[in-house]
């Protein structure tokens, strides 16, 4: 098993003290050449990388608000200190919100302040936190801009709304431009872009897989649920993560989707050229690849000449379709205005249930005690439904609708205070394992007191990153691996299609 | 007219353009950056009226901050809220005559440089004693922290011991005549020219430093921006460069 300790759930959660280092180690595999080819950027660290690095980021500034006031604003009160998952579960200082953006800030200070520049030309950069783009710099960038899954916690602390997550997407772009890429995010991108899934799962596998699918249906409830591909001319173009495809507990969340849409009656498809939600290239920063993955959709809706697009259960995914879609790959006005685009699957959904469309035994669900994780792209990067935390109210409110059993976690570890599961924002790989262990703590510390106080037996997600996570770290802290699982299992559960 | 005089009158006036110029520049360069996509922290508000709202409480009670860490919330309240009816107060040695409102909140004003001394110093034991403040702190950190805590104090005491008591007169005809362009004498009390010299320092390297955090609360798009993506288009900087063709 794994040569480090997996951190011991504590009764109270303590802020641990600083122990410097002690994640310096952690590095993702790095991207080869053809991966790097696959989407766009220099095949190995090019020669002059320091300065480029450099030009590389005042463009990026220069071209993002975002970061031009949030690298001069910083005043380092402390207040992100204690947020980070990564820092309260490895302790290592550079986990901290303000020290991992400092990684870069001192960069920009040495660079593109007139303090930076004047104390740097004195030799003494380091007295204004300016510091010169060193190899070293570059090593510390890779491996803690690496620890950061861009879960946009600390931004709701910060008395500046300082996101972090902006500022690591900036380091991974320039790190990119300078041929020094993640191989993880990159080699999954560049099958998006070849096949059409993060998965590379090609045409016939992903009919072939549905094709089952519809069997099992069959077998379980004796109805035909269909899993349309490609079909021309339906409603509704379904836009889910490729894990939904193959992988657990993903695909019962399918099933359930399938179920919903049988019976309310909505003709749907999804579409083999755009078989994935997902969009890794927001992970990476890279504004042409997160164009180019969304426009697939564009395509598929118009090829299809669908009325509506649905986005399945997936974090980051909705906060690409929801935010940034409409910028990106709008106007949507091809499409039916009576519905928002894009839409969450639990906004389907729920309308079903509030209109009474879909026939629910929620006894069907009283063997789970369930309890809901907040993913962090939905809570605190999107909305569900009109009304702002509409992405808080509204699956809990689909749960309560479908089972009877159901505890909130501690109020400071969800809605928008929610963990992260620890395998966001381009980190869910084995080569991070340690990472994505440790990572975990806040969340399983408060899984566990729900645990035991409500017996709670069901993690529900709406995140495919959260699931597979879940699916790896719960038993590393002694829960059993099972017990995560999707929103919409529980609808495929308490549904009665006859 | 002395060489103390000239020396401090060059350097307001030195100060003061760099202090302008400085924040204007900035707060030009903020307002013309564009903000490509849509990132506001949610839950957000879904009109600009619900954004002024937000801001507001962010710029008045530090909602934020008060969510994140009361300790910290309450020695940097209590320093803002004190050096805002400082300054409040300072804007009698500027105008002739005082206006009213400043008149009343003269004995605030007074009492508010303890609570100034007393959240800097709250500030900065923090980061002194917390070993997470400590290790992300550099020289500048302490230094804006010393420097603050110097202006305040070398207020208090011109302002509360007899014997440091300055010619509060010939220097508000000092500031009047530089505002005026009619040079009048400075007095050459020790602490006045050190609390002077302090405050010069402070405004020319605000907006070298992360003093910048004031007018860039204003622009931070986590904050600002309205939560309508889906209802409005947004666009600007490389997202503005090219629309994809109708169908």
């Amino acid at each position: 098993m794994a040569d480090f300790e997996i951190p011991a759930l504590k009764e109270y959660p303590v802020i641990p003290p600083v122990k410097v280092g002690t994640m310096a180690h952690s590095k993702p595999f790095v991207a080869k050449p053809e991966h790097q080819a696959g989407v766009g950027y220099p095949g190995e660290l090019v020669d002059n990388w320091e300065e480029k690095a450099v030009t590389r980021l005042g463009e990026l500034v220069k071209g993002s608000r975002a970061l031009q006031v949030f690298l001069d604003s910083c005043v380092k009160c402390g207040a992100c200190t204690d947020k980070c998952h990564y820092y309260l579960g490895t302790s290592d200082p550079k986990n901290m919100p303000v020290a991992r953006q400092d990684l870069l800030r001192k960069v920009y200070r040495r660079h593109y302040t007139f303090a930076g520049k004047l104390f740097g030309a004195l030799g003494m950069p380091g007295l204004v936190g300016a510091a010169d783009m060193t190899k070293e710099v570059l090593d510390d960038w890779y491996s803690y801009f690496h620890q950061c899954s861009q879960c946009r916690r600390c931004s709701v602390f910060c008395p500046y709304g300082i996101d972090t997550a902006e500022i690591s997407m900036a380091a991974r772009e320039v790190m990119d431009s300078v041929g020094l890429g993640q191989k993880y995010c990159n080699e999954i991108l560049g099958k998006v872009h070849k096949i059409g899934n993060n998965l590379g799962l090609p045409e016939p596998a992903l009919v072939d897989t549905l094709e089952g699918l519809e069997e099992d249906v069959k077998d379980d409830t004796g109805v035909d649920v269909r899993f349309p591909v490609d079909q021309k001319g339906a409603d509704v173009l379904l836009v889910t993560p490729s894990a939904d495809f193959f992988a657990e507990p993903h695909i019962d969340g399918l099933i359930g989707y399938a179920k919903v849409f049988h019976q309310a009656g909505i003709s749907w498809t999804l579409s083999s050229y755009a078989s994935e939600a997902a969009n890794f290239s927001m992970f990476i920063g890279s504004g042409d690849n997160l164009k180019s993955t969304a426009m697939r959709i564009r395509q598929a809706a118009l090829d299809l000449g669908v009325k509506r697009i649905v986005v399945g259960e997936c974090g980051h995914a909705w906060r690409v379709a929801y935010s940034f879609w409409n910028t990106l790959i709008g106007p949507f006005d091809f499409l039916d205005p009576k519905y928002p685009v894009p839409q969450h699957i639990c906004e389907v959904t729920y309308d079903l249930l509030q209109r009474g469309a879909l026939k629910i035994d929620k006894e069907a669900n009283d063997h789970r005690r369930i309890t809901f994780h907040d993913s962090c792209n939905v809570s605190r990067a999107s909305r569900m439904g009109n009304i702002p935390g509409g992405q808080f109210i509204i699956p809990r409110e689909i749960i309560k609708s479908v089972a009877n059993h159901y505890f909130d976690m501690p109020a400071n570890t969800i809605h928008e205070s929610t963990y992260c599961c620890g395998g966001g924002g381009g980190l869910l790989t084995d080569d991070l394992m340690e990472l994505r262990i440790k990572g975990a703590l806040p969340r399983m510390e408060a899984l566990q007191q729900v645990v035991e106080e409500n017996d709670v037996n069901y993690l529900c997600a709406i995140c495919a990153i959260c699931k597979s996570q879940f699916t790896k770290v719960l038993p590393y802290y002694k829960f059993p691996m099972d017990m995560i699982g999707s929103l919409h299992q529980l609808v495929s559960t308490a549904i009665q299609l006859k | 007219m002395s060489a103390l005089t000239i020396t401090y009158a060059i350097l307001f006036y030195a100060a003061t353009a760099i202090l302008v110029i400085g924040v204007g520049r900035k707060i030009f360069i903020y307002a013309r950056t564009p903000a490509p996509l849509k990132i506001p922290t949610t839950p957000a508000p879904l009109t600009k009226t619900g954004v002024v709202w937000r801001m507001l409480k962010e710029v008045t009670v530090f909602e934020s901050l008060f969510k994140s860490n009361k300790w910290i919330w309450i020695f940097g309240w209590l320093f803002h809220a004190a050096l805002f009816l400082v300054l409040f107060r300072h804007i009698r040695y500027f105008t002739e005559p005082v206006w009213t409102l400043v008149a009343l909140a003269q004995p605030f004003g007074k009492y508010a440089a303890f609570g100034m001394l007393a959240g800097l110093g709250g500030l900065w034991a923090r980061r002194i004693l917390v070993d997470r403040v400590r290790y992300i702190s550099s020289a500048s950190d302490h230094f804006i922290l010393i420097l603050l805590l110097a202006i305040a104090a070398s207020g208090v005491v011109m302002k509360f011991i007899p014997a440091a008591h300055t010619d509060i007169i010939a220097l508000k005809a000092f500031f009047l005549g530089l505002m005026y362009f009619d040079l009048q004498p400075l007095p050459g009390d020790p602490v006045l020219l050190i609390h002077l010299a302090l405050v010069a320092a402070l405004m020319i390297i605000f907006p070298i430093s992360k003093l910048l955090h004031a007018p860039g609360v204003f622009f931070s798009p986590t904050r600002n921006q309205v939560d309508n993506a889906r209802e409005h288009r947004h666009v600007a900087g490389w997202t503005a460069a090219e629309t994809p063709g109708k169908p």
